[in-house]
């Protein structure tokens, strides 16, 4: 770089990668905390034990490509991706599943595509749908949130499930999974249930799922603190956001019996953690203003038609990935209008 | 009050204006010898009309124009002529180029001037004439000569004639202090401009970062009742607002459109120090031979500006400034933004240079470019609404096409780009490749066209010659089968 290292500007300021995703990390905080409330410690040594393996098999995968382990360790980001998997995994996911996950987002998904900024797919959401499809069952048995379990899972026996996969003795395999709200509501409707009857089990609170909206609700309250930082813009959280709302408002309109609420889809499942962590991911997203705008509106309405109509209970993943393929092409028809051209 | 425009992006700077700005301007000292490049403006080089030996006088022309895009070079001080040859001079590249030195005798001995008295008597042309003559380019950076600029042409009619004082680049002072104490020398530049360009009004802009400055224009305004139409125009301190097109869009809300020129919307601009020295040319005679540079930064003791003659070594200005550093590596020529390494201190100024810069507050250490994360800042940043780290991306992989389909070619290089960029990537530097490989690869196409061309208009020749003399051979053969025939018969 030695060619380059006398050209202006000389002035530097203050902004660096690692700033940007320490940030992030930072933002996650909240929802973290809500989700080790509501799901137990679980959540915490599934993030502990991705971000060892994330940060292990980016610098296998740094010394096997010659790169320099120290600037790109350092630059947080496969902390970030880390993060993401573990907190999309359910909470006590045995070990092999994050492992797997996290391994396959920083070696494939990012490193043989080239490393930071060189990856067209958002490697979280790579992971998560890769082991989605492999894995459905283990991917879907949920924790029921703490306050209706019947019994708790303390710290030593999450360990114990998680690392042997054996249930400790006081606590029996119901205790420990449940549906999650995205799954009853898609499950009751198909049994000829109305949304509003749905929502009378306890599971929901009659609103858009009991601790699944104050997840979400600290997922979008660091989000906001993310655009407030500028650590990311507004464009694609709002478009996501509105995108889904405007969709899931005309369905219920038209059929206020077999579909939920707009407020429902807003507050459940991924929603929140895909619109302001996800989609945002600036590597793998649209780069123009008014691409971001497509991008995100996308995103909200693929999440939409495969939460409802398609195979899976939530579909923040694959939106994203559907989303990530169509980039180039957004983002060569968004290009704005340069200083003088003609309007 | 006007209503402002804006342009996107732009960068809100530490200023750094207020380290030179203590001191009022000062004569810089007379240098021993002086070294003047024959190419001090955009155009052709100019011509010399001296030769070695020879005793010029102060203010005498020493080079001539050279083509249409060209003006006069005159000598700063009176002294010898000692040498016409190679110099290094002031450049990116450390470049050298044919230059005039005068070794000065310290007499400041002036030739004869030729100023007007009544400026409103010449006409249009023959004030164009005076201002080129007197070797005057747009001192704001560009160095385009200025006489061409007050050319509007029968085509065109002008709105307006904009002053630009907004220096927008961080601790250059120099066009600030020239509206601070020569206020009313600028409004006889404006008058004589407007009286070349027939402009309908003036507006002086200045970044609302110059209160002092305002003042002094304003109330020089005041007592001048003859600028009429004129008014002083306050903008908002964002970089580059002093670039010619953003200016252009803070105050008129209008865009000059793609490759067409301020004019060609009724505008007008030159910088504030031009305005002055046309003013100088014009009512005093005094040809372009000085100008005023900043000497700043953090290893300068006695910060300020100075009044320089063209061709004086950088090395003196900064031993009279009291600089701490002489180390080339540590200075440079212009702003931290758009400004560029010395090669070293014996670069005499020249009339584009404003600043000498020795030391920048947060400079850029040991630039560790990571990969672009398409975070999308520097298009936040582009006052030109371009899309950087595309452009980038293209021109890394030297799709050179694509990076103009994306627009290169609309880059001002402002630098806003390269500033942002949390991944630290030099983005100008690889646009400027761009550039600069496109251009080569153009020319080179013209270049092979031109062979092509050649190549089948010989062939073509080759052709038409062989047939003609296949023709000619059939038909002596003709002629002597028949002479044979006619012998055989006979």
């Amino acid at each position: 770089m030695g060619l380059f290292k006398l050209t202006p500007p000389f002035l530097s300021s203050t902004n660096r990668v690692t700033d940007h995703m320490l940030q992030l990390s930072l933002a996650l905080f909240p929802a973290i905390i809500a989700l080790v409330y509501y799901f137990g410690s679980g959540v915490l040594i599934n993030i502990i034990l991705a971000i060892v393996v994330a940060i292990a098999s980016e610098a296998l995968m740094l010394n096997l490509r010659q790169r320099p382990l120290k600037p790109y360790l350092s630059d947080g980001s496969a902390i970030v991706t880390a993060l993401l998997i573990a907190v999309a995994l359910p909470p006590l996911s045995p070990w092999w599943l994050t492992t797997v996950g996290t391994l396959f987002a920083i070696i494939f998904a990012k490193h043989l595509y080239g490393g930071l900024g060189y990856n067209p797919f958002n490697p979280a959401m790579i992971a998560y749908v890769l082991l989605l499809i492999s894995f459905p069952v283990e991917m879907t048995s949920w924790l029921p949130i703490a306050s209706l379990a019947e019994s708790q899972v303390t710290f030593s026996s999450a360990l114990q499930i998680i690392f042997t996969e054996q249930l400790p003795q006081q606590l029996s395999y119901d205790a420990i999974s449940a549906a999650t709200p995205l799954d009853m509501m898609k499950t009751q409707i198909g049994l000829q249930q109305t949304p509003s009857q749905i929502l009378e089990n306890p599971l929901f609170s009659r609103f858009a799922g009991e601790g699944w909206q104050w997840v979400n609700f600290w997922f979008a309250i660091g989000g906001i603190f993310l655009i407030y930082r500028k650590i990311i813009s507004w464009h694609i959280p709002v478009a996501v956001i509105v995108s889904l709302a405007i969709i899931a408002f005309i369905t219920w309109l038209i059929s206020p019996e077999t579909t939920a609420s707009p407020l429902f889809h807003l507050f459940s499942g991924a929603t929140m953690i895909g619109a302001f962590f996800i989609a945002t991911d600036p590597v793998s997203g649209a780069t123009t203003i008014k691409g971001r705008l497509i991008f995100g509106a996308g995103i909200g309405l693929l999440t939409y038609v495969i939460r409802v109509w398609g195979g899976y209970p939530d579909g923040i993943a694959f939106a994203v990935i559907l989303m990530n393929m169509l980039v180039p092409l957004i983002d060569y028809y968004t290009q704005p209008r340069v200083y003088g051209a003609n309007r | 009050m006007r209503q402002l425009g804006s342009f996107p992006g732009g960068l809100v700077l530490d200023g750094q204006k207020n380290r030179s700005t203590h001191l009022a301007i000062r004569q810089a000292p007379l240098s021993k010898t002086l070294i003047l490049p024959l190419q001090q403006h955009i155009g052709e080089a100019s011509v010399p009309t001296v030769v070695i030996g020879e005793r010029v006088l102060k203010g005498q022309m020493i080079a001539r124009a050279n083509g249409h895009v060209s003006v006069n070079l005159h000598a700063p001080s009176s002294g010898h002529i000692t040498a016409i040859d190679n110099q290094d001079i002031p450049h990116p590249s450390g470049l050298s180029a044919l230059s005039i030195s005068i070794e000065t005798d310290g007499k400041e001995q002036w030739a004869p001037l030729i100023k007007t008295d009544n400026y409103q008597k010449l006409s249009a042309h023959d004030l164009r004439q005076n201002i080129r003559y007197a070797g005057i380019v747009g001192l704001g950076g560009a160095g385009f000569p200025s006489f061409i600029k007050l050319n509007p042409g029968i085509h065109h009619f002008v709105d307006t004639l904009i002053l630009n004082g907004v220096e927008c680049e961080p601790y250059i002072t120099c066009d600030d202090m020239i509206m601070r104490e020569r206020a009313e020398g600028i409004l006889d530049g404006i008058a004589i401009m407007r009286h070349a360009i027939k402009a309908k009004s003036c507006i002086i802009a200045i970044e609302d970062n110059k209160p002092e400055a305002i003042t002094a224009m304003q109330s020089a305004l005041a007592q001048h009742s003859d600028h009429i139409d004129t008014e002083i125009v306050i903008v908002p301190t964002r970089y580059p607002a002093g670039s010619e097109k953003q200016l252009i869009q803070v105050i008129t809300k209008l865009q000059v459109p793609n490759n067409k020129l301020p004019i060609d919307i009724g505008i007008v601009m030159h910088n504030v120090g031009t305005a002055y020295a046309i003013g100088r040319a014009i009512n005093h005679g005094e040809p372009l031979i000085s100008r005023i540079v900043t000497i700043t930064g953090q290893n300068v003791n006695k910060a300020g500006n100075l009044e320089v003659l063209l061709g004086s070594p950088i090395r003196d200005l900064l031993d009279f400034c009291e600089a701490t550093t002489q180390n080339p590596s540590q200075l440079l020529l212009g702003g931290p933004m758009m400004g560029y390494h010395l090669t070293g201190c014996d670069l005499p100024i020249t009339k584009t240079s404003n600043c000498i810069l020795a030391g920048v507050e947060n400079a850029v250490t040991e630039p560790m470019p990571m990969p672009c994360i398409r975070c999308g800042e520097c298009a936040t940043a582009c006052p030109v609404s371009l899309l950087p780290q595309q452009i980038y991306w293209h021109a890394r992989a030297k799709e050179l096409e694509k990076t103009q389909e994306y627009n290169l070619f609309d880059c001002i290089e402002c630098g806003c780009c390269s500033y942002v960029c949390p991944s630290e990537i030099p983005l100008v530097q690889y646009f400027r490749f761009a550039k600069t490989e496109i251009m080569n690869q153009e020319d080179e196409k013209k270049k092979s066209n031109v062979a092509r061309i050649r190549h089948e208009n010989r062939q073509t020749r080759q052709e038409t010659e062989k047939r003609e003399k296949d023709l000619r051979q059939q038909r002596r053969k003709a002629t002597l089968a028949s002479e044979h025939v006619d012998k055989e018969t006979s």
